[in-house]
């Protein structure tokens, strides 16, 4: 049985009756996915990263949500937000959040919009991505019975972020999860989308999330995916935007668990005065893969791209970074700007840069930049001088890189969260989390 | 405290220190002045430790301990702490962490826990406050964005906190107006006492107003040639440094 048989056969056992619209995505899918296989490294997009853990991998489709409300809340961040969990990709809804919404605001998981026969909801899903996107794209279609549906009516200002967690569980019998993830942002509303991907430390599981977010004229979404799954997860997600005249897009794609992830992030600045804020950061140990895709489509005059991604890899880590800018013959005066950072360190981590821009328009500000190296020695040799050993010096200053994307997140919760997480990733003599703690202490103060 | 003698270095296979001897005990304030080029900050940097320079011959004793066998950071454990002509900037690295993990490391060296974290809020807000440097100075990072004059009262404030035996100042007083100088000068006199020793490293008396020196060095072209008290401070402001080398040459 080839690899996508043996995936897709768990789809014909599975039991209840779609309607029409959702049978006839899943049947799109399914075949899409069976025509293109998995990706191999002969794929131009797939040259770095070796899907074979995935493809090779025998993954249930989870049965029930359950899950241990003590280490739920070791697991979750602590914010005051309208909460969404799925757990192995499926709704929980003791622990989900969903009560009091505001007028204008809807959040309803997938399986609901499909009970309810919600065919608005299938006429949005997959115009953004399409079975074509990608093989993992076309697999998610033909399985995805489970996610977020997030309206938000035009002029809407959400009072509290939209918190999709998504949970992983340590299982006899690993699972796959293929989530989906819907945001249509009415003209000039305002929101906080937050993907939380987390699980318990021996967890093993495929996840295979698809998420579309669609923003109208002057809508404004700041959008967060914080991945800090298991080591041994395997995690691949795409996010499609689309975006309105005069609309903004704050995007923070902050990785820091997974064996193997892979992100794509694709943007179409589709009217004059879109703006897009792409924001990455990403930290590698052992042999931790994380590839991160990239693409701003320029397709209408007098749109802007600003793009910053951060990679720390240490031991034997794997990271990739590929970030394309594509501007239109007539996309004129725009502006795009991109820069990736790597930090080695260790002499066995590798990453592979490359970042790209096509440009067929003539009047446009673009620029680019991929440096990789080590740490400033002088900045070393400055905290040596005040009594900081060397390796406690290196770790201070690799907390320091990473607290350059961080200063970008206006999501305190997050923020935190990510540099304890690096300060903890470090070893633990250094008491950077201590370091961490007190600062905020003396902020609060 | 710290004994220099017949030091001689290079750097590059140029020789910069010819032969400079050095004696400076607990409770003094000596201050090393000299033209561009003699040597002093030179001087300075070797004790700290930094690389590129060649010690060829002499020694360094500090406390009776050889500090060049002494790693960098346990050059700054021992108590020897240098304050940077031009302080390094450390994008990222917030003061506080650097205060933090500076005086734990300090405080691991001599056998202490690490210090309770209300005990440090307190030390940190106190002396920020003494360098009238603003608390949130704390949450940003080390020298970034700082102008001269506010890089200098930190490197000060790290002092404060540190509280080194002793402290090396190099050109400290490059770059401040007089409301800085006064701050900075503030904050150095204020770590005098009987069991501290301050070395200023200047090229002009000025600073010297403001800490009145114990004992004043001449350093030429890699020798100390004169040594004296603080009125011989005034006299090479008076006179330049041209008479000192042509008295030590005749």
């Amino acid at each position: 049985m080839s690899a996508p048989e043996r995936f897709l056969k768990r789809l014909n056992a599975r039991r209840g009756e779609d309607p029409s619209w959702v049978a006839a995505r899943r049947q799109a899918g399914a075949a899409r996915f069976e025509a293109l296989g998995f990706p191999t490294r002969r794929d131009e997009e797939w040259k770095y990263t070796d899907v074979r853990r995935i493809a090779e991998g025998d993954f249930a489709l989870a049965t029930d949500a359950e899950f241990d409300a003590t280490r739920f809340d070791a697991q979750r961040l602590d914010i005051d937000a309208y909460r969404l969990v799925l757990v192995d990709g499926r709704f929980n809804p003791g622990l989900s959040e969903l009560d009091g919404l505001p007028a204008g605001v809807s959040i309803e998981p997938l399986s609901q919009a499909i009970e309810a026969n919600h065919e608005a909801v299938g006429g949005a899903l997959g115009r953004l991505a399409g079975v074509d996107f990608s093989p993992f794209t076309a697999l998610n279609t033909a399985f995805a019975d489970e996610g977020a549906i997030v309206r938000l009516a035009a002029g809407t200002v959400v009072d509290k972020p939209i918190y999709l967690l998504m949970l992983s569980r340590a299982n006899d019998q690993p699972v796959m999860s293929h989530p989906r993830v819907l945001v249509e942002a009415g003209a000039r509303c305002e929101a906080t989308i937050i993907e939380h991907y987390v699980g318990e430390p021996e967890a093993a599981n495929f996840t295979n999330v698809v998420s579309e977010i669609l923003l109208d004229r002057g809508a404004m979404i700041d959008h967060y995916k914080l991945q800090e799954a298991s080591l041994a997860d395997l995690h691949v997600a795409s996010i499609h935007i689309e975006q309105g005249r005069d609309s903004r897009f704050n995007s923070f794609n902050l990785n820091l668990g997974g064996a193997l992830v892979r992100n794509d992030l694709v943007t179409e600045l589709n009217a004059e005065g879109a703006e897009t804020h792409y924001n990455g950061l990403f930290f590698v140990q052992g042999r931790q893969h994380v590839d991160n895709h990239t693409l701003v489509n320029h397709n209408a005059p007098r749109t802007f791209s600003n793009e910053n991604y951060k990679g720390i890899l240490d031991d034997r880590a794997h990271g990739v970074f590929n970030g394309k800018v594509m501007v239109k013959r007539d996309s004129q005066q725009i502006e795009a700007y991109q820069n990736n950072a790597n930090l080695l360190l260790s002499d066995r981590a590798e990453i592979d840069t490359k970042p790209e821009l096509v440009i067929y328009a003539d009047d446009v500000k673009c620029s680019h930049g991929a440096t990789t190296g080590q740490l400033d020695e002088n900045a070393v040799y400055a905290l040596r001088t005040r009594g900081i050993d060397e390796p406690m010096a290196r770790a201070l200053l690799t907390l320091a890189f990473a607290g350059e994307v961080m200063e970008q997140v206006r999501l305190s919760a997050v923020a935190e969260r990510v540099e304890r997480a690096v300060a903890g990733r470090l070893p633990e003599r250094f008491n950077l989390s201590d370091l961490v703690e007190t600062a905020e202490a003396v902020q609060e103060a | 405290m710290l004994e220099v003698k017949d030091l001689h270095v290079t750097v590059e296979d140029k020789a910069i220190l010819k032969g400079l001897d050095l004696t400076v005990n607990a409770g003094e304030v000596h201050a090393i002045m000299g033209p561009n080029g003699a040597g002093k900050s030179t001087l300075s940097a070797v004790i700290a430790g930094k690389e590129g320079y060649e010690v060829t011959q002499g020694t360094i004793l500090f406390e009776g301990q050889d500090v060049l066998e002494m790693e960098i950071e346990e050059r700054a454990r021992a108590g020897l702490l240098l304050g940077f002509q031009y302080p390094i900037e450390i994008p990222g690295v917030k003061n506080i962490y650097l205060l933090k993990a500076a005086l734990n490391a300090q405080r691991e060296a001599r056998g202490e826990g690490e210090i309770p974290a209300p005990e440090f809020m307190k030390l940190v807000r106190e002396k920020s406050a003494q360098m009238q440097m603003d608390p949130s100075f704390l949450q940003r990072a080390v020298n970034e964005g700082f102008s001269g004059g506010e890089k200098k009262r930190n490197e000060i404030l790290q002092m404060l906190v540190l509280e080194p035996k002793l402290a090396m100042l190099d050109e400290i007083d490059s770059g401040l107006d007089i409301d800085a100088m006064k701050i900075v000068a503030q904050g150095v006199n204020s770590l005098r006492s009987a069991g501290r020793a301050i070395l200023l490293v200047t090229h002009y008396q000025r600073l010297l107003n403001h800490i009145e020196p114990d004992r004043v060095h001449v350093l030429v072209d890699g020798r100390i040639v004169k040594s004296g008290d603080k009125e011989l401070a005034l006299e090479l402001e008076a006179r330049g440094y041209e008479w000192v080398l042509e008295e030590s040459v005749a």
